[in-house]
């Protein structure tokens, strides 16, 4: 009897004890929300809303507005994305439908690596290796593609090497290998038996991928793209290397040095003195919080939404 | 037929160009991999030296070495991962064993996956409005605790999933043998996993390494010895952002050693993560 007792107390406390980190984690979300609108309090009451399309970043003034580092964030963030997803596509296309069976692993685990990569990394060899390179590869971009119509102004001035650009073009490189991988993993989801009706009917490798792997996981594949939008916009130190850091936009050419959320809050926040300006840089991490969340749930929901519909058994 | 045999070819060439267009892609990856890691060893090994390892952080233009800032990144990173371990094992525990299909469970899974990719700078603005404001001051434990914020999620994933993959006839015989379900838990469900767990820390401990800015708005940075967690502290990723970004020659090589460390490092833990789990787990 005594020893019955004895198992109850011990399963309770540690059904509890798990319990407690269990809710500990999912309370930190609301923490962090909490304690940075708190932190943001003062710059939320003194601009309102019109922090949000506000030019003017100028600290000896106490003006601050978020437009040009949220404008910074979300070229960055599609500059990244325009480049990572075709990329990432044929990676996982080669992974999964063209790599010999031995090759297989080992270029998965090198695509893997280059997730493992930290950040300053990239950043540091982007700023002393890449950005000469660029600054020379540049005047070659403004000749040809300045001169088309539309996108001509997006590669036109002064080739600095430094710049928005440079930055999605960084940022690309990280965030291919999280793409990839998804799209590896939703890929191989696929039922062979699908795949092997379409072969059997006469069609190329492309066309069952295009026809039927990408319409069977299409849902996973946006997924993952969320997830690497996800990482790109929150991506701190590669991209404060070489953006340029520049609280100002000129035109509307991409070779424009600026900054993003990430770069601003890195670069200033340690100097920055208490109140306003303080409050200003917590509220920019606020913002940026909510954009990644936002993505980052919705990315979730997709891959949920595959993963049930896998179990299925479609 | 002339219409066939055109379908036929076009189709054939779609095909072709798509796969070499395919292959190119999986060449571009390898190609950054390849560049980015070349020059970071070889401009990192001219920095290696016996100095690295037992001089202070230099002012600039004289030489100096990293001995404060590896050791204070050691300590960071030791501590962290001692403190948030046991926080992402329990919580995982929980996710596995009792709240499968619990609301808290489900809902803590699901934060859990928003908080691994969540950005590292934001958790350390939360320690910053939440522990650094309230002390007044920058702090090497306030590092700890951002970094540590950044280790339970990747800990809470791996614990579950390791858990989930152990075979439940294993636990019914223990539960037949009377056994209480902590015991079950803690003397063979998680020894049957330790290997995944094990690979988890690993994992996370070769996340939090290169971890720069959170430890901004935190631990911030030292130029000096000191191992004192209530005063600011100097550590590798800080260090190098600080030289990197200058415009001294000397103190940019010594980045570059600095970053050749972190990577080799990093990519170390992650292939011993690797070889540890397959292993103990097969192929």
């Amino acid at each position: 009897m005594a020893t019955a007792k004895r198992k109850n107390i011990g399963d309770w406390v540690f059904f509890n004890l798990t319990r407690f980190f269990a809710l500990l984690t999912l309370l930190m979300l609301g923490g962090i929300i909490a304690s940075l609108v708190y932190g943001a309090w003062p710059a939320i009451r003194h601009f309102g809303t019109a922090f949000l399309w506000t030019l003017d970043w100028n600290p000896p003034m106490d003006k601050f507005g978020a437009l040009i580092p949220i404008y910074g964030t979300l070229v960055t963030s599609l500059i990244a994305l325009a480049i990572a997803v075709p990329v990432s596509f044929g990676i996982a296309l080669f992974l999964t439908e063209l790599s010999p069976t031995w090759l297989r692993r080992p270029l998965g685990i090198a695509i893997e690596l280059l997730a493992g990569i930290p950040s300053i990394v990239y950043g540091m060899w982007g700023l002393l290796v890449f950005v000469p390179l660029f600054a020379n590869a540049q005047p070659f971009l403004s000749g040809t593609l300045g001169h088309l119509p539309l996108i001509g102004t997006l590669f036109s001035g002064p080739p600095l090497g430094i710049g928005l650009l440079t930055a999605g073009i960084i940022l690309a490189i990280m965030i291919i290998p999280f793409i990839a991988s998804v799209m590896r993993d939703v890929f191989e989801v696929t039922p062979p038996m699908l795949k092997e009706s379409a072969y059997g009917v006469g069609a190329t490798t492309w066309e069952v991928v295009w026809n039927v792997v990408l319409p069977y996981t299409k849902v996973g594949v946006i997924g993952g793209i969320m997830l690497g939008l996800g990482r790109a916009l929150g991506e701190t130190m590669a991209v404060t290397f070489v953006i340029g850091n520049t609280s100002s936009i000129n035109s509307a050419s991409l070779f424009e040095p600026g900054n993003s959320i990430t770069s601003v809050l890195a670069n200033e926040f340690s100097e920055a003195s208490q109140g306003l300006y303080t409050a200003s840089l917590i509220e920019l991490g606020l913002i940026l919080f909510l954009i990644t969340l936002a993505v980052l749930v919705s990315s979730k929901l997709l891959l949920l939404r595959l993963s049930r519909q896998e179990g299925r058994g479609t | 037929m002339n219409l066939g045999l055109s379908l036929r070819s076009r189709r054939r060439w779609t095909n072709r160009l798509a796969l070499t267009m395919s292959m190119l892609a999986m060449s571009f990856g390898l190609v950054w991999l390849i560049w980015i890691l070349f020059d970071v060893f070889q401009l990192g090994m001219s920095g290696i030296s016996i100095k690295l390892f037992t001089e202070m952080t230099p002012p600039p233009g004289s030489s100096g070495g990293l001995l404060n800032a590896i050791a204070g990144s050691l300590l960071l990173v030791g501590m962290a991962t001692l403190l948030g371990t046991p926080i992402g094992i329990m919580a995982g525990i929980y996710l596995a064993e009792y709240g499968q299909f619990t609301w808290l469970g489900r809902a803590t899974r699901f934060i859990n996956d928003i908080l691994l990719s969540a950005p590292s700078i934001v958790i350390g603005l939360f320690v910053y409005a939440v522990y650094v404001s309230r002390m007044g001051k920058f702090s090497g434990f306030s590092g700890v605790i951002a970094l540590a914020l950044l280790v339970i999620p990747v800990v809470v994933s791996t614990t579950e999933n390791m858990l989930k993959l152990v075979p439940n006839s294993l636990r019914e015989a223990v539960f037949a043998l009377g056994a209480p379900k902590w015991v079950v838990i803690g003397k063979v469900t998680l020894r049957a996993s330790v290997a995944g767990v094990v690979t988890g820390v690993l994992l996370a401990v070769a996340r939090i390494s290169g971890e720069t800015a959170p430890l901004l708005f935190t631990a911030l940075s030292n130029q000096f010895w000191s191992l004192n967690l209530n005063e600011p502290i100097a550590n590798l990723p800080v260090t190098i952002f600080k030289f990197a970004m200058s415009p001294f020659k000397d103190w940019q090589d010594i980045a570059w050693a600095g970053v050749f460390l972190i990577t080799l490092g990093v990519l170390s833990l992650n292939i011993l993560a690797r070889i540890f789990f397959r292993q103990k787990h097969g192929s």
